[in-house]
């Protein structure tokens, strides 16, 4: 016992637990912030959580353009808790992703980038796209054909930069083509470039709470003055404050466990996104899509139209960057409560719901043509006219079908065709079909007279 | 102001060597000293930068060869017909695996002309594929619609599909010269 105290006693000198780091835990917060500021804690569990499963990851994954995909089938089928594991990690990045979004939202609602706290929103927005490069270079480690596409698309949209676009858009993908330094150099990004930088920011963001202290709940009418704040703060702190530990820190650790509680859960039960085919270039019959979480930016790019989107794809971006971190610099003083201040409120209902529009749009992709339609069966078709027939037969064979909807068959990218016969005439329908227009290609060059007559009968009986 | 404290002091802790050497006259050397340690610091820095920054701009800085690809021979191209080609990039690393595959589309269009059009979208790289039937080309991601001669049907593609050198070889090799992927820039 007595050897163990003097043990102690040693290290607690040596390192100062009692002199500088407890006092670090101590230190007073301001009191009744409760549940709403979980979210940047929880964050950081999750990206605890990313760097243990993706370290036990690397000790399976083969980073090798060749190999890739084959260690990825061997982690998901065969591995020791190797499907878990993967599943985990994707579901970490998920809930990371998420939570580094409510915590910002959090943050912008309840003004805490406001004096003397600029810096904080500052090293966040940089954290915030951090976070969601490790997410996409992830999903490209998965190396299977939908990893080599996304990272083309990504290549083309870097292409859109002004005057180094091609030149970025090689070094992305680390050679003229997709090949083997590709994997490697995405590899690299992910598991050192990335999380080398995420870390030091995290700690610098840790570093500014610590200097500034949390922001206090809002009150209405309690306005942010540079002049006086810190003085009001340290003096509230004197009145009211708190030690973090434990006192607000048990709901951090509450919740962030709870987090990773159901991401192991939500792992558990769905497993990992299952690999579509092997990675090669010549392998085309694939859909590429990201996940989730990018979802919204892709669906974004199939609705610009076409006109503008080459230039948004570049300034978007930019323009995006430059307002979040100006962000602090215009507002940073005043009203921080959110009572106040109803139309930053509306502005984040907006986002919001801007957001999980397009993740609904991206996730049904009524853009995408419905390759995989089925021609009409006769019940539908519901006609003996032998033209009529032919006409429906044609409709699938020319691919109208993968574009239109027609008694619950083919795609959405086009007008619905269930009852075109009432809404135009022949001669209307032979206008649109050879000439084409907006989303819909001239088939003039494509059908001949004959299929013409047919395909227009077909659409006359859909009334 | 300091040093008089300290000498009154002569048991208090031992003053901050800059403090201390503020006033020493030898103002030359130091500054030299500063300087060289900047110097050498540069030096140093830029040493490891050359080798290291090379190594990430490398896609710039290395030649990029191009290659003819034997993707068939005339017999397996019927006139008129249209058929996804496979075939090997110029320059693939030993570790590549199958990803330094490329596809091309290639249409004979009479007994000696071929046309051979890339897979990627203009718009953003996608793979379009050849739909027989419609005879356009089609892409999965945003619904862009290209005609038979590559040019824009509909939707979000800026410009047309690029095409492939392609030329016959001996009697009847038909060759590929390989590209890199085209990347559309934001002026097209
Ligand atoms: S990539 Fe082909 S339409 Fe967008």
């Amino acid at each position: 016992m007595k050897i163990l105290r003097s043990i102690w006693a040693w290290l607690d000198d040596r390192l100062g637990i009692s002199d500088t780091l407890l006092p670090l835990a101590r230190h007073p917060v301001p009191p009744g912030a409760k549940w709403s500021y979980v979210f940047g804690s929880a964050t950081l569990f999750c990206l605890i959580l990313q760097v243990v499963t993706g370290v036990a990851l690397t000790l399976l994954y083969q980073p090798t353009s060749s190999e890739a995909y084959k260690s990825l089938q061997f982690i998901s089928h065969q591995a020791v808790f190797g499907r878990s594991l993967r599943a985990i990690h994707y579901f970490g990045a998920s809930g990371m992703v998420l939570m580094v979004g409510i915590h910002m939202l959090r943050v912008y609602i309840t003004a805490s980038y406001k004096f003397p706290r600029e810096m904080s929103w500052i090293s966040g927005v940089f954290l915030l796209f951090l976070t969601l490069a490790m997410g996409f270079t992830g999903q490209l480690l998965r190396w299977d054909s939908n990893g080599v596409w996304s990272a083309v698309v990504a290549a083309e949209q870097v292409g859109r930069v002004p005057v180094i676009g091609t030149y970025a858009a090689r070094l992305l993908l680390g050679g003229d083509t997709i090949g083997g330094q590709s994997l490697s150099r995405f590899y690299s990004y992910h598991t050192l470039l990335f999380p080398a930088l995420l870390f030091g920011l995290v700690g610098f963001h840790l570093y500014l709470v610590l200097r500034n202290g949390v922001s206090e709940p809002p009150v209405p009418g309690r306005l942010v003055d540079p002049k006086t704040y810190r003085q009001q703060y340290q003096a509230m702190l004197k009145k009211v404050g708190v030690p973090f530990w434990p006192y607000a820190a048990w709901r951090d650790i509450l919740f962030g466990s709870a987090t990773i509680i159901a991401i192991i859960g939500l792992a558990l039960i769905y497993g990992p996104p299952e690999l579509t085919q092997p990675p090669s270039p010549a392998t085309i019959y694939t859909n590429p899509a990201p996940d989730w979480y990018l979802l919204p930016v892709f669906a974004l790019f199939a609705l610009m139209p076409a006109k503008i989107e080459s230039v948004v794809i570049f300034v978007g971006p930019v323009l995006t960057v430059l307002v979040l971190l100006a962000l602090p610099f215009m507002a940073s003083s005043g009203e921080r409560s959110p009572l106040r201040r109803p139309w930053a409120v509306f502005g984040s209902v907006c986002v919001v719901v801007f957001m999980v529009a397009l993740l609904r749009l991206g996730l049904q992709a009524p853009w995408s043509p419905k390759f995989d339609a089925k021609a009409l069966p006769p019940t539908l078709v519901h006609s003996a006219d032998p033209l009529v027939l032919k006409g429906a037969g044609l409709f699938a064979n020319k691919g109208c079908l993968y574009c239109h909807l027609v008694n619950g068959h083919g795609g959405h990218r086009g007008p619905e065709l269930t009852e075109v016969g009432r809404r135009l005439t022949p001669g209307e329908l032979r206008i649109r079909i050879v000439n084409g227009g907006g989303n819909m290609p001239a088939y003039g060059g494509v059908i001949s007279e004959k299929e013409l007559a047919a395909v227009i009968a077909f659409l006359e009986t859909r009334k | 102001m300091s040093n008089e404290a300290n000498a009154a002091a002569p048991d208090a802790a031992p003053t901050p060597p800059d403090a201390a050497e503020a006033h020493v006259p030898d103002e030359p050397r130091r500054d030299f000293l500063i300087k060289l340690s900047l110097g050498l610091g540069g030096v140093a820095a830029l040493a490891v930068g050359v080798p290291v920054v090379s190594a990430v701009l490398a896609p710039l800085l290395q030649k990029n060869p191009q290659a003819w690809r034997k993707v068939g021979t005339l017999t397996d191209f019927p006139v008129g017909s249209t058929h996804l080609v496979k075939f090997e990039n110029a320059d693939p690393v030993a570790w590549s695996g199958v990803s330094s595959e490329s596809a091309a589309w290639l249409r004979r269009d009479s007994e000696t002309t071929f046309t051979a059009f890339s897979v990627n979208c203009s718009h953003l790289g996608c793979p379009v594929r050849w739909e027989q039937g419609a005879g356009l080309f089609m892409c999965p991601c945003h619904g862009g619609i290209y005609y038979k001669d590559g040019s824009v049907a509909a939707g979000p593609p800026p410009q047309g599909l690029t095409q492939y050198k392609i030329r016959v070889n001996g009697p009847h090799d038909v060759e590929l010269l390989t590209a890199p992927i085209p990347i559309t820039n934001i002026t097209s």
